[in-house]
């Protein structure tokens, strides 16, 4: 009978599969919203994370995911007693969960970092910075990512 | 820092205000990627003439000459806003890696530099970097003409797989979307630029060659006469417009 | 062959907060591509950026196959006292670059 092979299977659940199957290799494990959850937990543990003081600069939209400008700044009298000793950057969709982690102390004056960071897809990204009291606060951003029309075909 | 952007930023829109409606592909940027390409400090572009302005300064080849032997580099400005030019010791059209690449086989006899090569392409950005700011000027030389007129043709013709010409899309369509980004007029205002889909500076070459693969035409290879006649055109169709080497584009 | 472009002023007041910049040429290839044949491309990135001051370290980042190729890092310190601030980026495949600028406080 057209359309079904010996297994009884149809011809279109066959090319479902094997387009399936063919796509698999090529796409990467993704982090989730509960794998960046988990690498929060890691550094967090089971403090409270407040809101506020952490603010998180990044472009709602860029037209490519390689290069994407974000700046973290945390208001802090970064003094000997009270400042930000660390902050870590997560987002929630790339194959892995980290960004990057980032250690100060009273001698860089601000609690400032910006760099740029690599983007698979539009997604949310959380910084969190901890002080030298114990505290974490955070903030997030959801970044809309295009890509360039004409792209480079490597082959 | 951020006021002289935004002041930056206002004339430059000015001046596009009044007769000149072209748009250069940094203005169809998001602000993200203009302060990228405005700050020097900041500029990946910026990376590479850095080591163009190294290599410089190097001697090289048999005649153990550094570009600084023969040229002052208050001599290279306006060089690049007026390239591709017919070659002085011939008659063929010659873009600015072509003039390098000829002149470190020429002039210091050392090997020559591959095309896109980081060491070519970091002396076309520092070379390049001499004319930002001034205005795109191609030469008026009538021995460019039948090459500026091949470059119109192939602009115009449609080709590929997917039938398009350059026209149909940076022309008749400037400024709408395709895959969710605007469409450029194509203008070569930033050459050698850094590209975030290449993550590298690349060359006009290497843009046209993306353009091609893009709407499945076979590229020409890369010492192609085809190349260097449309960027004749291209630069003749954006005469006047500010050269902002090295750019910065997505 | 490295390359690294430093931002940082050459004169400081005692006391003075100022930003310093820092960008470097590396491909940052994050182990989760694959090239041409298919086949992943080995992940070689830096993993540690730092910046010392008179050898006192003001800052250090790890960093993941997340941050851009050829990282940018702009960041800010205290100026404390004349001398040299050093850069040090360390990663994969022995990847390791020191780059200094002298600076004076008054």
């Amino acid at each position: 009978m057209p359309g079904t092979t010996k297994r009884g299977t149809t011809r279109r659940t066959f090319i479902a599969g094997a387009t399936l199957v063919s796509v698999l290799p090529f796409a990467p494990a993704h982090a989730t919203p509960e794998a960046m959850a988990a690498a929060i937990k890691e550094v967090v543990g089971d403090n409270a994370i407040r809101e506020g003081r952490v603010t998180l600069d990044v472009p709602p939209l860029i037209e490519n995911g390689n290069a994407v400008p974000l700046t973290v700044s945390v208001e802090s009298p970064m003094s000997e007693a009270d400042h930000v000793k660390a902050i870590h950057v997560f987002n929630e969709k790339n194959p892995q969960p980290h960004v990057f982690d980032a250690r100060l102390g009273p001698r860089n004056g601000k609690a400032v970092i910006a760099t740029r960071i690599k983007l698979g897809d539009s997604q949310k990204i959380v910084a969190i910075a901890e002080t030298s009291k114990g505290e974490f606060f955070s903030a997030s951003a959801d970044v809309i990512v295009t890509l360039a029309a004409c792209l480079e075909d490597l082959t | 820092m951020a006021l002289l952007s935004v002041v930056f930023a206002a004339s430059f829109a000015m001046a596009q205000v009044g007769a000149d409606k072209r748009r250069s592909g940094y203005q169809d940027m998001g602000q993200a990627l203009q302060k990228m390409q405005d700050d020097d400090t900041a500029n990946p572009g910026m990376l590479f003439v850095q080591l163009g302005q190294q290599l410089w300064a190097k001697p090289a080849g048999a005649a153990n000459k550094s570009c600084a032997d023969c040229h002052a580099v208050a001599d290279m400005k306006s060089v690049a806003a007026r390239y591709p030019a017919i070659a002085r010791d011939g008659d063929k059209p010659i873009d600015l890696e072509g003039r390098i690449r000829l002149c470190r086989t020429a002039n210091q006899q050392a090997e020559p530099l591959a095309p896109e090569s980081r060491d070519l392409l970091s002396l076309a950005a520092f070379v390049a970097i001499q004319s930002r700011g001034l205005p795109i000027a191609p030469p008026d030389d009538p021995r460019l003409t039948p090459f500026r007129e091949q470059g119109a043709a192939i602009y115009q013709r449609r080709q590929g797989q997917l039938n398009l010409s350059c026209a149909i899309c940076h022309d008749d369509n400037a400024g709408k979307k395709l895959a969710g980004v605007t469409i450029p007029e194509a203008h070569p205002t930033g050459y050698p630029l850094y590209r975030l889909e290449w993550q590298a500076l690349g060359s006009l070459k290497r843009r046209l060659r993306n353009c091609l693969i893009g709407i499945r035409a076979e590229a020409y290879p890369y010492d192609a006469v085809e190349y260097v006649a449309l960027e004749i055109y291209l630069m003749d169709r954006a005469r006047g417009m500010r050269f902002e080497a090295p750019g910065v584009r997505p | 062959m490295t390359n690294v472009l430093i931002n940082a002023p050459k004169t400081a007041r005692k006391g003075e907060v100022i930003e310093l910049k820092a960008l470097i040429l590396h491909p940052m290839e994050t182990g989760f591509r694959p090239g041409t044949n298919g086949r992943i491309i080995p992940r070689n990135i830096i993993e540690r950026f730092t910046a010392s001051w008179n050898g006192s370290e003001i800052l250090r980042m790890d960093l993941s196959p997340a941050i851009s190729a050829n990282p940018f890092v702009s960041f800010f310190a205290v100026a404390t006292e004349s001398g040299k601030i050093t850069f040090r980026w360390t990663g994969d495949e022995g990847f390791a670059v020191e780059e200094s600028v002298a600076i004076d406080v008054a």
